[in-house]
């Protein structure tokens, strides 16, 4: 929750008047508000705080911070599915 | 992703523990203030690669820990509602109120869900206008900003079916509560990377000059806390004392300006009670009244709320830096991560809880800890400065001479 998670932002589009793009953390997608990162494009890397992109980041550093959360055991919640989908919570 | 090593390049470790060694002349007490910073520094052992006259205290930087137990309370009597459904991070779940906690709750057939973020709530509550959906809105400056997006998108899409139960907490004013508190031990600190690159470096210039302690923003990474370290030791050395980014690739002076203007329109500061601290003032965030319609504190009146914590807990001692874990008693006895008693053993975020994962309270058993990376300790702790649990620590009284 506390620590950004880098991710790579797959497809952008609008939503509700909002910037939003599916990005890719490793093989786990998820929906991600891109409206205080309005310039970033496809294939670009951001740094998610629970569902909300606040910085964007170049490719090698997004790795190293992704390969880092890993080691410390912290990406527990990429594992959370979509609230109202069928199997959730 | 391409994963490189660089922040685990053992070689740069041991010349910024050296640089430490050589520029460090006298005692001096830093305090980490980002419960990330805490869990790295306590699995890394980078305590014990630092000369002994360096001694890291941790900070109360862990927003799951410091959430008054009177707000866990009131949260377990919103989602007690059978009209309601509550969502919170997974953090929370097992955070022990007076009267158990969410888990539990859940069990005995509450609608509590965890959910990756508040937005999914917001959509929750757009597909199921037959409930109340209540986010748990909890954290420090970094979710702030996705917490004041999930009100401001609820409000546009008229979901008056959607409120947040608000209790956000902010690093400057806990800062200068740890300065002002009798006894303080901290002479310099190693500041939150990921909050600066929300609110940027502005605030704790005047905290730095008032109080004559450097303030250094730091990342998460053995590396990077090795630097912050060297930055702070070295202005403590010089007398100096100022706001120093050494996180630069991630945080810019003014943070970020969209994100700082939404959290302006949604929150307005207040005072905020830290589990285990005290009321700390102007040291939150609550919901601007014109938002009202989509504050939980106000929709859903909980009064008579009697907490109860453990005698036995000094996690209020330990959150200001004054006492370390294994200090406690019960650390590791009546208190383990499985049957916590207070903050600092709620979450794996808090001092007692990174302390416990890596076994320190093993040590003085006979027992060296399992947690320590075995790669700083071979390539710089090697007959260098790695101290024994048991090593004598100068004492340091007060603030900088």
């Amino acid at each position: 929750m506390c620590l950004g998670i880098p991710g790579k932002v797959v497809e952008t589009y609008r939503e509700n008047d909002v910037q939003m793009g599916k990005v890719d953390f490793s093989g786990v997608f998820k929906r991600v508000c891109l409206e205080h990162v309005p310039e970033v494009r496809p294939g670009e890397y951001v740094l998610v705080h629970v569902g909300f992109a606040l910085s964007r980041i170049d490719e090698d550093e997004a790795g190293r911070v992704f390969a880092f959360l890993e080691e410390m055991n912290q990406l527990d919640e990429l594992r959370v599915p979509l609230a109202n989908e069928p199997g959730a919570d | 992703m391409k994963y490189v090593d660089e922040y685990r390049d053992a070689e740069a470790a041991r010349k910024l523990a050296d640089a430490i060694a050589r520029t460090v002349t006298r005692p001096w007490v830093v305090m980490e203030v980002c419960g990330g910073q805490t869990h790295t520094i306590v699995k890394y052992g980078i305590d014990r690669v630092l000369p002994p006259e360096v001694e890291l205290v941790h900070g109360p930087g862990c927003p799951v820990c410091v959430t008054s137990l009177e707000m866990i309370d009131r949260a377990h009597a919103i989602a007690s509602r059978p009209d309601v459904t509550f969502c919170s991070f997974g953090d929370m779940l097992r955070v022990p109120g007076s009267r158990g906690d969410l888990l539990e709750l859940k069990s005995r057939g509450s609608d509590v869900r965890v959910v990756y973020s508040p937005l999914d709530a917001v959509n929750l509550a757009a597909a199921r206008p037959d409930r109340k959906v209540v986010f748990f809105a909890i954290g420090f400056e970094t979710t702030a900003p996705p917490n004041a997006m999930a009100v401001w998108m609820a409000r546009k899409r008229r979901l008056t079916n959607f409120s947040v139960l608000v209790s956000h907490v902010l690093v400057p004013p806990m800062i200068t509560a740890i300065l002002q508190a009798p006894g303080n031990r901290v002479q310099g600190f190693l500041g939150p990377g990921h909050v600066c690159t929300v609110m940027g470096e502005s605030e704790y210039g005047p905290i730095a000059r008032r109080y004559g302690v450097p303030i250094v923003i730091t990342g998460f990474e053995p590396i990077d806390l090795l630097e912050g370290v060297y930055r702070t030791v070295r202005q403590l050395e010089a007398g100096r004392a100022e706001v120093e980014n050494a996180y630069a690739r991630a945080v810019r002076p003014e943070g970020n300006p969209a994100s700082r203007r939404l959290i302006d329109d949604i929150f307005e500061v207040c005072d905020r009670k830290w589990r285990g601290v005290g009321l700390i003032p102007k040291s939150g965030f609550k919901l601007r009244y014109e938002y009202r319609d989509h504050d939980a504190e106000r929709i859903f009146e909980v009064d008579d709320i009697e907490t109860q914590e453990s005698s036995l807990c000094i996690s209020g001692q330990v959150l200001k830096g004054l006492k370390k874990p294994h200090d406690c008693p019960a650390f590791g006895k009546e208190c383990t991560p499985q049957m916590p008693l207070g903050a600092t053993m709620v979450s794996a975020e808090g001092a007692c809880a990174a302390y416990y994962a890596y076994g320190r309270h093993l040590e003085g058993q006979g027992r060296r800890a399992g947690g320590v990376s075995p790669l700083i300790l071979h390539t710089v702790g090697n007959g260098f400065h790695n101290q024994g649990a048991d090593a004598p620590r100068s004492p340091v009284a007060g603030g900088r001479p």
